[in-house]
């Protein structure tokens, strides 16, 4: 930090008064603060931020009672001697033995058990019938059912994960693409607030435009960052609580990775959304150039949720920047992806954010004091 | 002493300022006078290193004028620029800590302002559920909030009411009579009159004028006068070297020749009757205005 007394050029008693300037740094920290303050003043994003960890928490426990339903409480039969042997033996049933077609009636009638399998009447194949109170269970009889061996030659291609995937993948998309929107949607706005009200003139004589832009990006990061762990920590909480220990395990790695990219991710797209927010000079604008960045974040959300079981389109997507944060973590989650290629990925996306934070930041710089209608990018870009 | 010296700036092929120059002396108030377009806020916002220009050189007390003496700057710009959602305090408090105060020494300050300028219950409010003229208020106070050593305030009398203009000139002068520069524009003529020490007329983006108020007032004062006596003013008339502008009874305007010829006019009103004032008749600042700007 250099202050203006220690400064040997300065004539002495130039000076009347007053604190040495903060630092790049503490002004950076400034900005970022009250970026940070009046986020976390608004109702607004109290309010999405609350419905969107309702919505996460939703998902949790309809997911876990879904799971419950199909895989736990064995069901209760009764069985008529050793009627049936073959289709009961080696599945999950909790059978009671009746001793004759009548005492396993009334056990069906009597609600012990769901239902009572005893010696066929008619000349029916299995050679067993099976006893309901008032409607038959399609379920059970399905489990009774005598099935053929199925051999599957390309089992990776089997489809019954794929609900699951869908899930995991429309989750990580939402995720980003609700955080992304939202913190961009912020940052522009603020921006143009600055440059709309005109405080962004007092506030460029006092601090550096970079420490300005940076402040911005990084408070509304933070709030980002913030949101992000929260939903990762509910999810976790959420999936151990309703016992889906399983999902979490497998989930584990791919979220510590989600976040790691979101990170990095956020900050590029909030560099854009500032130099975008920059260019014009009314809340009302803020839509015609920031729609196209809006574009870039749904194109991920969409494709991850078309394409997810589509190795070419995934493998493509975990490697470009704006849907790596997306398509790298669910090809953790299905277990396509080898250990350097998250590093790689990671790379390619922080240099490309850097790249975007330089331009960005000449965009920004130059447009904040051109007033009146939209700035065109090739001024901006300019000297 | 804070000084432009042949400032250029263009905006394409358009040329907004041509050679400006000119001085803010510390401790005193320079009025910055000049129509709409003329280059004002341009100059002001070169001043403040928020715009660059193209040539030319701004120095305070003699040496260039580094970003760090600008962060010693207070500004108000000419559309005003605060938080519409914040409390009118927190951003005195953020801007004064933008400059380098701690939260506690930023909170006195800024308490101490807004109680001056009678916005003390209000500190707490909303930027933008406060009047326009309470707005502007505070826009002064986020001037002064950091102590400045030199205020650059454009526009800073427009939409107030003249109760508040007293309080905002009260507060100005505090300051320059502490020893600081002070440059502020408007097209209020009669407010720069009452208030400003040196005077800057720019127009078409070139300095037409510039100097003390008073300087100013006699360079351009030419050759009329004023007589109010006691007695009749018809000789008047008769005089050789003299033209009567306007007459009523002991009242009289008149354009002398020279100096010598409205002594003697003088001399003879004393012996009619007695004399309640003679004087040269200083043009007022719009005068001066238009006929610097044509």
């Amino acid at each position: 930090m250099t202050t203006a007394t220690e400064s040997p050029i300065q004539p002495a008693g130039r000076r009347r008064s007053g604190p040495a300037s903060p630092s790049l740094v503490q002004s950076i920290g400034l900005v970022a603060e009250r970026e940070v303050k009046m986020r976390l003043r608004s109702k607004t994003f109290l309010i999405s931020t609350g419905i969107l960890l309702l919505v996460i928490l939703a998902g949790i426990v309809v997911g876990g009672f879904l799971a419950k339903n199909t895989a736990s409480e064995t069901t209760k039969i009764a069985v008529v001697g050793n009627a049936g042997a073959g289709l009961v033996d080696g599945k999950t049933f909790d059978v009671t033995e009746a001793a004759d077609v009548a005492a396993a009636e009334a056990l069906v009638k009597s609600g012990d058990v769901e239902a009572a399998i005893a010696p066929a009447t008619d000349d029916n194949p299995t050679g067993v019938q099976v006893i309901f109170d008032s409607e038959a269970s399609n379920t059970l009889i399905m489990q009774l059912s005598a099935q053929p061996q199925v051999t599957i030659l390309d089992p990776d291609a089997d489809g019954s994960a794929g609900f699951l995937l869908y899930i995991v993948s429309l989750g990580f998309g939402l995720v980003f693409f609700v955080s992304a929107t939202t913190f961009g949607a912020s940052i522009a706005q603020s921006v143009v607030e600055e440059k709309q009200t005109r405080v962004v003139e007092i506030l460029m004589s006092a601090i550096p435009v970079k420490a300005l832009l940076a402040g911005k990006v990084l408070g509304n990061s933070i709030l980002a960052f913030g949101q992000i762990l929260a939903i990762a920590a509910l999810s976790v909480i959420g999936l151990t609580v309703t016992g889906q220990t399983e999902l979490l395990a497998g989930l584990g790695t791919p979220v510590v990775w989600f976040v790691v990219f979101f990170v990095l991710g956020f900050i590029l797209l909030a560099a854009l959304f500032a130099a975008a927010g920059s260019l014009v000079s009314r809340q009302e604008d803020i839509g015609s150039t920031t729609t196209p960045i809006t574009m870039l974040i749904m194109i991920p959300y969409f494709a991850v949720i078309f394409f997810n079981d589509n190795p070419v389109v995934m493998t493509i997507m975990s490697y470009v920047p704006f849907s790596a944060a997306v398509g790298m973590p669910v090809r953790l989650f299905v277990g396509s992806a080898q250990w350097w290629e998250p590093i790689l990925s990671l790379l390619i996306l922080a240099i490309t954010a850097a790249l975007v934070i330089l331009v960005g930041s000449r965009i920004y710089e130059n447009s904040l004091l051109k007033m009146g209608g939209r700035v065109k990018l090739s001024e901006a870009l300019k000297a | 002493m804070l000084e432009l010296s042949h400032i250029d700036k263009s905006y394409g092929e358009r040329k907004v300022l041509d050679d400006v120059s000119f001085q803010v002396a510390p401790g005193r108030m320079t009025g910055f006078v000049g129509g709409n377009g003329a280059g004002k806020t341009t100059t002001m916002r070169i001043l403040l290193g928020v715009l660059a220009a193209n040539a030319g050189t701004v120095t305070l007390d003699g040496t260039p004028l580094t970003p760090e003496d600008r962060r010693r700057f207070g500004y108000m710009p000419e559309e005003r620029g605060l938080y519409p959602k914040m409390r009118v305090e927190e951003q005195l408090v953020y801007l004064a800590r933008l400059h380098g105060f701690t939260t506690h020494a930023a909170k006195r300050n800024a308490g101490e302002l807004l109680e001056r300028l009678g916005l003390g219950e209000r500190r707490n409010d909303a930027l933008e559920s406060l009047s326009l003229g309470n707005q502007q208020r505070a826009q002064i106070a986020a001037a002064l909030v950091h102590d400045p050593d030199v205020l650059v305030l454009d526009e800073p009398f427009s939409g107030l009411d003249p109760m508040a203009v007293d309080v905002v000139v009260g507060v100005l002068s505090e300051f320059a009579a502490g020893g600081s520069p002070v440059l502020f524009s408007s097209h209020q003529l009669d407010i720069v009159e009452r208030l400003c020490d040196d005077l800057v007329i720019i127009a078409g983006g070139r300095i037409r004028a510039s100097g003390s108020r008073e300087s100013l007032r006699e360079a351009h004062a030419g050759n009329r006068y004023e007589l109010l006596t006691a007695a009749d003013t018809g000789w008047l008339r008769e005089r050789a070297g003299i033209s009567v502008v306007d007459f009523d009874g002991g009242y009289a305007l008149f354009d002398a020749d020279d100096a010598q010829a409205a002594q003697a006019v003088l001399r003879e009103a004393l012996t009619h009757g007695d004399v309640t004032s003679f004087a040269p008749l200083r043009p007022t600042l719009a005068q001066i205005f238009k006929e610097v700007i044509q």
